[in-house]
């Protein structure tokens, strides 16, 4: 099947309004008689159920976790993004579109881009009507923060929880409309395949987490909303439970899946601190502001400091060595993710880390606190040569901005950020690739939609700080009850759709199959002793430095320890009943072909960009090497084993902005 | 560290249930008490027991999902945390360490450490929101100025994460707290006054029904919340309450 990614006629500006105007609509009586499926309740599942119910459709929507509240969009920390220019500083959705394609490596699609760029501004509309309190100035009006690699305050932001903020308003909306019976919510349930009929999404099996009972639901489309896959990763900033589960069935019954190996390694997280670790956590961007990232310039120090003689307040400034200021003094500690991260690992490999296992820089805040803390000092008209106060100071306008993260921070390391310089180190976090969508967000399977970041369309290689949350409410609330009309409308006159049909019966066999082997399988060996070799080939093959060697084992390691999960797993307690073990067997067992997948993207890809990064790639100062050859989006075809998926190419086109090298400098 | 754990456990809803010990050795001060449980979990996989369910997802304090009565405490000895966030620091070596699920007659045990909080969604499906459609034809953001000092009363309302330590800490299971710091969100900001009559009536209705007890001013949930959230909301719910019921 060739690829047609839709994207409307016209000049850039228009295209939304344009298609807008020309696709078909449902009337509001004909949308009483259809369904529609929403899995997954964060900021795009759970504001698209809102709206499509708004709207009139009957919506079902599920979630594993225990309430929709608790979908992993509540942990996005720093802000979002929308090119408001409330700050007068020069932004337009021009720029913020030029922003986002930049950032993004030149690998993203522009028509896609530019809408999310046109719609910003009215997310923050919607969600200061719903009651999300943003941060505001003392004159009542909202106050904007910058991110990385832009150079505007357009972020939005709620102290350090703006992703918890804005989940709040967006299930506040669900709740309101579960309330009026048009969402039916099934919480503690997960998708477990989708289900085509004569070519359509037409349902999806799940699982009751609580009494472990299949459950067939028919709908006339089906939308996704299930984030992202980083958990491939075993550690990374995502939640325990976040999976691939939904996306890779949907990959299985049809649906590309584009540029998997496009990563989002985060420079800011907390280091790993022993084998028993679970996650990682994040420290959002937002402390970038205002922190700044350094190692001692003599290794002398840094040994020092390793063996625990030397305190890093004890290195004076002319030891230390800034290295983002100093490779990169226009954009600074802003530069974007992926380019601090390589940053911070290039420090790191050459044996500048600062903690026990050499995986540590500093991101330190005592220059902001000595600036902020100057600036109250004269407003108030104190002595601003006093040490002591001007410190407490500036401790309080830090703790105002940044108070939950240095909280978080202490309670994990158990030191205190106020006093001494974070240490900080990569770790996975967000998953640019996904699901293909066409202009529409539909995949290739009629029917099928795919919005947030379980879609791959809005951040090419790279996303930018506070874009995902602009995504996902973008997606839910403004883009997809529109696209998604102009499908159902040939749907009017269908009918509910039966569950008794053979699509089903088949589709849960194969899911019971699925799980009677796990069950019975008898193995010896624990699904996290699986998923953490996993993770562990992922990140030293596919991570933050790849080569085809590398990649190429990578594959073959990952088959033979998905054909050895398959043989010695072992699933304690029985498929009827509340039983996490085999909650998560299910999970991993699907990163296990997922994994498979992303390397072989990787190694397809002879270029780098962005979060991808091929060691054979890069310009002789170390930067990303892109490649005008492979100016496409990678959507790859399932035919079985993973390894033989087959390519499809989407070419992208710039006709908006040129393509040039990606410049922080 | 070694370790004496008693755990609850409780095969489903309908079972009994009863404390059981597990001993646990090496357990390192730098672990979350989530991943001490995690080794103990893993530990009796390879045994071939059932591992503890408890519940869980993002571990890092914000979406609410663990809850666990740790020592007599909903969320442990530490404080301004969640179970996930508490590290085993807080712990002495041969410490004999207590866990039991929230236990409340609106949270029914699942199984094990695993409580049913659906009675917190009820209550917000009855008035936890601002009746606006989200199709973003909203007045710009900015033509309502707030005042900075509500507005970020009204965001540390809204801190809340809906986990239920002040249900599992209060003598009486009151939710006294968590409805409070919804209405105290909307009753401080312009767009919620519209309302906020129906709002308070109807949700603090659902709180009834479901079996939350009541109010007697211990102060106890102020103590053990893991965001802090304050006392305050609950008078101020009590004075939209009462203005409410006046209206009537």
């Amino acid at each position: 099947m060739a690829l047609d990614s839709k994207i409307p006629k016209g000049p850039l500006a228009d295209k939304w309004t344009n298609h807008k105007n020309n696709i078909d609509l449902v009337n509001p009586a004909n949308k009483r008689n259809i369904d529609v499926i929403v899995v997954g309740t964060g900021l795009a599942g759970g504001s698209a159920a809102a709206t499509l119910a708004e709207l009139g459709y009957n919506v079902k929507a599920f979630c594993f976790q225990d309430s929709p509240r608790r979908a992993h969009s509540i942990a996005a920390q720093g802000g979002i993004n929308a090119a408001k220019n409330y700050q007068g500083d020069g932004d337009s959705t021009y720029r913020l579109f030029y922003d986002t394609v930049k950032g993004g490596d030149y690998r993203s699609r522009e028509a896609n881009v530019y809408r999310l760029a046109e719609v910003s501004a009215n997310i923050i509309d919607q969600c200061v009507a719903q009651g999300v309190p943003f941060a505001r100035e003392y004159g009542g009006l909202l106050d904007n923060r910058s991110f990385g690699g832009v150079l505007v305050s357009r972020t939005f932001y709620a102290a350090g929880q703006t992703g918890q903020q804005l989940l709040l308003g967006a299930y506040s909306a669900m709740n309101r409309q579960i309330g009026r019976g048009k969402i039916k919510m099934y919480n503690r349930h997960e998708m477990l395949d989708v289900v085509i009929v004569d070519g359509k999404a037409r349902g999806v099996i799940v699982r009751n987490l609580v009494t472990g009972e299949i459950e067939r639901h028919s709908a006339h489309a089906v939308v996704l909303g299930t984030g992202g896959y980083g958990n491939v990763f075993f550690l990374s900033t995502n939640a325990m439970g976040s999976n691939v589960t939904a996306a890779w069935k949907a990959h299985k019954r049809g649906a590309y899946f584009a540029n998997p190996c496009y990563t989002q390694i985060h420079p800011t997280c907390i280091p790993v601190s022993g084998d028993h670790q679970s996650k990682l956590t994040l420290m959002s961007e937002s402390l970038r502001n205002d922190g700044r990232i350094w190692v001692p310039k003599k290794k002398e120090d840094v040994m020092a400091i390793r063996e625990g003689r030397l305190k890093p307040t004890q290195i004076t400034e002319e030891n230390r060595d800034y290295y983002l200021e100093r490779r990169y003094p226009a954009f600074g500690n802003l530069v974007p993710r992926d380019v601090a991260s390589r940053a911070a690992k290039e420090r790191c490999d050459a044996g500048f880390g600062v903690n026990a296992t050499g995986e540590a820089v500093y991101l330190d805040f005592a220059s902001a606190i000595k600036r902020y803390g100057k600036e109250q000092a004269h407003i108030k008209g104190l002595n601003e040569n006093d040490e002591a106060l001007v410190k407490q100071l500036g401790q309080e306008v830090v703790k105002n901005k940044y108070g939950n993260l240095f909280q978080m921070y202490e309670k994990i390391v158990d030191q205190n950020p106020y006093e001494t310089p974070m240490m900080i180190y990569p770790a996975v976090h967000y998953t640019m690739g996904g699901v293909w969508v066409d202009y529409n967000l539909m995949t290739t399977v009629p029917g099928l939609y795919c919005i947030g970041e379980a879609n791959f369309s809005d951040h090419g290689a790279n996303r930018l700080g506070a874009s995902a949350l602009m995504q996902g409410l973008a997606d839910g609330y403004f883009v997809l009850p529109y696209t998604i009309g102009d499908y159902l409308a040939d749907d009017i006159r269908t009918g509910e759709i039966p569950t008794d049909t053979k699509e089903f019966d088949e589709a849960e066999k194969q899911v019971k199959d699925n799980i009677t082997h796990l069950i019975n399988n008898n193995g010896s060996k624990s699904v996290d002793h699986f998923h953490k070799r996993l993770g562990k080939i992922m990140w030293n093959k596919c991570g933050m430095a790849r080569n085809a060697k590398d990649l190429e084992s990578a594959i073959t390691e990952i088959a033979e320890l998905r054909a050895e999960f398959w043989k010695d797993v072992k699933v304690p307690g029985t498929d009827l009943e509340y039983n996490e073990e085999l909650a998560k067997a299910l999970r991993v067992s699907d990163f296990l072909e997922l994994g498979e997948l992303f390397a072989k993207d990787a190694l397809l890809r002879e270029e780098s960009a962005g979060g991808h990064f091929r060691e054979e790639y890069q310009t002789q100062e170390g930067e990303a090497l892109r490649k005008p050859e492979f100016q496409y989006v990678a959507a790859w075809e399932y035919k079985g084993e993973p390894k033989d998926a087959v390519l499809h190419k989407e070419d992208l086109v710039y006709e908006n902005i040129k393509v040039k090298e990606r410049s922080y400098k | 560290m070694n370790l004496t754990l008693k755990i609850w456990r409780q095969k489903n809803a309908n079972d009994k249930g009863k404390m059981v010990d597990y001993p646990i050795s090496d357990v390192s001060p730098d672990m979350s008490f989530l991943e001490m449980l995690d080794v103990l979990n893993e530990s009796l996989v390879e045994k071939g027991e059932e591992p503890v369910a408890f519940d869980h997802d993002c571990r890092e304090g914000i979406c609410g999902m663990c809850s666990l009565y740790i020592n007599g405490e909903a969320h442990g000895p530490d404080r301004g945390v969640t179970t996930c966030q508490l590290h085993m620091r807080m712990f002495n070596d041969g410490d004999t360490i207590y866990i039991e699920p929230f236990r409340a007659k609106a949270f029914p045990v699942i199984k094990d450490l695993i409580v049913d909080r659906g009675a917190f969604d009820r209550i917000q499906h009855a008035g936890g929101f601002i009746s606006v459609n989200t199709s973003g034809n909203t007045i710009d953001a900015n033509a309502i100025p707030i005042n900075k000092e509500d507005a970020d009363t009204a965001f540390e309302a809204a801190t809340c994460i809906g986990c239920g330590a002040c249900v599992a800490t209060c003598k009486n299971s009151s939710a006294m707290l968590f409805v409070g710091a919804k209405v105290s969100q909307f009753a401080l900001l312009p767009q919620g006054k519209v309302e906020a009559t129906d709002r308070v009536l109807n949700m603090v209705k659902q709180m009834d029904e479901e079996g939350f007890g009541n109010c007697t001013n211990t102060g106890a949930c102020e103590v053990e919340c893991p965001k802090g959230i304050s006392l305050e909301h609950i008078a101020r719910m009590n004075r939209e309450y009462l203005t409410a019921s006046l209206k009537g």
